[in-house]
């Protein structure tokens, strides 16, 4: 009884939390723009904005909301991501886009303190489920993360590795696998003479082509990435790029970044986020070319954000 | 734009910070002679500690002997001629010796001139001859030269420790003694040797014969007890607090003990030794195995903590990468987060170990202070310590011992410094950047 009413408790004062800042937003709006009327957009575009046709979906998001401690940083989420395309979550720091991705593998387990409501449908399974168990989870669905982050190990150990934890210990194969997943991520021929030196002295470019083939080696269906490129120089990031285009056919990519431009070069369907809110989700030329709501729109075109 | 002349704030003209910054640098030079003269402190009271303890422990490495044609007789050794070890063992192997030296004092009649010329040789010299016949009887009936000790005030004063110009009163060695004793240094009979019997030798109440073997294979045993215990206890330990632990009450509590007992003196864990180890398990008394014991209590909380900070050190963006692969938790620690801790935690198990083995109070009180002049051959054996040792020395009253504490300190020392030297060597082998 005491238990359900401090839950209750906690949803309230999330949805309190959740009022204030929207308040502060109009308040920024309004001495900002003249036309503010606008920014709450009606019910009906609101839906529209929300509810893209999406194809042959892989992940379904289920009005997930999440708190870390006493904080909301999700709010009643709901969003499906198609198979075998790329989706991008855009929006500015501390929106909530690198949480909502760490829900996918529930990286987020890691910490303590994440307590979270609704849930995440993988291929119809539950993944928030006690069901569901997180290191299969996250052999099926590999991550990238922000800070290139190999091993310090030899290249081909970092590659590798994820198949030794499934228990492939045959050199012949562990090569086959390595030069496979090396080649998918366009790093062969760049490494294929030093494989066993040691992964650190690789460029961050490289690098993080290292961190990808490390994921992919383990033939995952879902990749995400969490900012891959954000450290990474225009040359590196346009390789990144052009690897995740070409990973397309075999695989669902979904990618956190903050730069819009990449969204719109990489992603098919591209969701906005903002403070925890999904603001507006669909095709990433839509969205670009022609986005439902206001807010959307001053974001994309730099009003605020 | 604002044609006035803006009003710059006398504080930031150029000239006043100028004139502060003057005052700024020399500050800081005064700041930085401060550091440097506490280095230099620190740095003259190690030279004056090393200068003093190897000046004064330096000829504890060489001992005076006497040469002596010993003709292992027959009649005095064997004389039923049967080699039965039993008789050879209860021979007068002091005559041996006693009898050229006598011959070659003819003046010495009385009986207590003969023992003042007696005294110039150590007592432990019929030992020697003694072994040198059980190990090759067939000496017996041959005519050897053989170096033997001589006695701790002898070597005292050739050694210059003891001056002679002293009234006779007051050196332990006579004027007849020492004419003797000239008198074969005149002959070539008198040397110093290199003190072999040093590390090869336990405590003796003679300081010529006595040894440190005892006390550091004592010392070697506790710590290989201490290591063996500690370091597992220690870092499953940090393991699990690091990685495992939930956040409440009772894991606060333990953190709040462990580094609480990091600072308790270390002699009441030996007090805590004696009243478990040995009043309720009834373990041996003076036993490495409960030195060690004893040891591993007080090490635990310094393992501990330093393996936590290495744990915590560890980049999470690594962690990541490897739940982010499928890696259970345990592989996660295994592959990762140990391997990368593990300069960091070897370094506070070599730094733990190194107090432990200079550690004295704790093994006085669970009877590690003991004489022991055996050699010990295992963990349950009678054994002290070298930093016992040091204190047992330390307190004996010849003259001799103080030498013999001093190179005490300077083997303990080289110990620690091995020790430290594996510590910095282990770390760089093991170190990663990221």
């Amino acid at each position: 009884m005491t238990k359900s009413s401090s839950a209750g408790d906690q949803a309230a004062v999330g949805r309190a939390e959740l009022a204030a800042p929207r308040a502060a937003l109009s308040e920024a709006g309004k001495r900002r723009t003249d036309s503010d009327a606008g920014i709450d957009d009606s019910e009906e575009t609101i839906r529209e904005a929300l509810h893209p046709d999406i194809h042959d979906p892989i992940i379904d998001v289920a009005s997930l909301s999440l708190w870390y401690g006493e904080k909301q940083a999700l709010f009643d989420i709901s969003m499906a991501i198609s198979k075998n395309k790329v989706t991008s979550l855009i929006g500015p720091s501390g929106c909530g886009k690198s949480t909502l991705l760490r829900c996918f593998n529930r990286l987020n387990d890691l910490i303590g303190t994440v307590r979270i409501d609704g849930d995440v449908f993988f291929e119809g399974e539950s993944i928030l489920g006690p069901d569901m168990d997180v290191h299969l989870l996250r052999k099926r669905i590999g991550m990238v993360f922000q800070k290139s982050n190999p091993f310090p190990k030899s290249i081909y150990e970092n590659v590798a590795y994820g198949c030794r934890l499934q228990g492939i210990s045959s050199t012949a194969e562990l090569d086959l696998i390595v030069e496979r997943s090396l080649r998918d991520a366009a790093l062969w021929d760049e490494v294929k003479d030093r494989l066993h030196d040691n992964a650190l002295g690789l460029s961050g470019g490289q690098q993080q082509r290292l961190c990808i083939a490390r994921a992919i080696a383990v033939e995952p269906e879902v990749i995400l990435y969490d900012e891959p490129c954000s450290a990474l120089d225009p040359i590196a990031t346009s390789r990144i790029e052009a690897l995740m285009r070409t990973l397309t056919k075999d695989y669902t990519q979904v990618i956190v970044t903050h730069n819009l431009q990449q969204a719109g070069r990489v992603s098919d369907y591209t969701a906005f986020l903002y403070l925890g809110e999904l603001i507006e989700y669909g095709p990433t030329e839509q969205m670009f070319v022609d986005p439902r709501r206001k807010r959307t729109e001053y974001y994309l075109t730099g009003r605020f954000g | 734009m604002n044609k006035q002349a803006r009003t710059v704030h006398p504080a930031l003209h150029t000239q006043a910070v100028v004139a502060r910054l003057r005052k700024r640098h020399r500050r800081e030079r005064r700041f930085r002679a401060y550091c440097i003269a506490a280095v230099g402190f620190a740095v003259l009271c190690l030279i004056f500690l090393f200068v003093d303890i190897i000046s004064k422990g330096y000829t504890a490495f060489q001992q005076t002997a006497i040469r002596f044609e010993i003709f292992f007789d027959p009649e005095i050794i064997d004389p039923d001629g049967e080699r039965d070890a039993e008789m050879l063992a209860e021979a007068d192997y002091a005559a041996l010796w006693r009898q050229p030296l006598l011959r070659a004092h003819g003046e010495v009649n009385t009986r207590a001139l003969r023992r003042e010329l007696y005294r110039l040789v150590s007592s432990g010299a019929a030992f020697q001859l003694q072994r040198m016949v059980a190990n090759d009887p067939d000496l017996i009936g041959h005519k050897r030269t053989v170096w033997l000790l001589a006695s701790d005030e002898v070597d005292m004063v050739v050694k210059g420790h003891v001056s002679r110009h002293l009234p006779e009163a007051e050196r332990p060695v006579s004027d007849r003694q020492l004419a003797w004793l000239d008198n074969l240094a005149a002959q070539g009979l008198v040397e110093q040797q290199l003190n072999r019997r040093f590390f090869t030798n336990g405590d003796s109440r003679e300081p010529e014969e006595a040894g440190i073997l005892a006390a550091l294979m004592g010392s070697v045993y506790t710590m290989v007890v201490t290591l063996m215990l500690s370091f597992p206890l220690g870092v499953a330990t940090a393991v699990y607090l690091e990685e495992f632990a939930p956040t409440n009450r009772w894991i606060d509590l333990i953190e709040v003990n462990i580094n609480n007992l990091a600072a308790v003196p270390s002699i009441v864990f030996g007090l805590l030794g004696l009243a478990v180890f040995l009043n309720f398990f009834d373990l041996p008394r003076s036993a490495p195995l409960v030195g060690g014991l004893v040891l591993t209590l007080m090490t635990l909380p310094t393992i501990i903590i330093a393996s936590r900070a290495a744990l915590k050190a560890v980049p999470p963006s690594i962690r990541e990468a490897a739940y982010g692969l499928g890696a259970t938790p345990m592989q996660v620690i295994q592959h990762h987060v140990l391997p990368a801790a593990m300069p960091g935690i070897l370094t506070g198990t070599i730094i733990g170990l190194a107090q432990a083995l200079g550690e004295t109070a704790p093994l006085l009180m669970i009877g590690m202070v003991a004489f022991i002049v055996d050699v010990p051959q295992g963990f349950t054996d009678p054994a002290t310590a070298l930093p016992v040792q040091i204190f047992l020395w330390a307190d004996s009253p010849e003259r001799a011992f103080v030498e013999k504490t001093s190179a005490a300190i300077m083997v303990l020392l080289v110990f620690l410094i091995a020790m430290n030297a594996l510590a910095v060597y282990l770390r760089r082998r093991w170190e990663q950047r990221w």
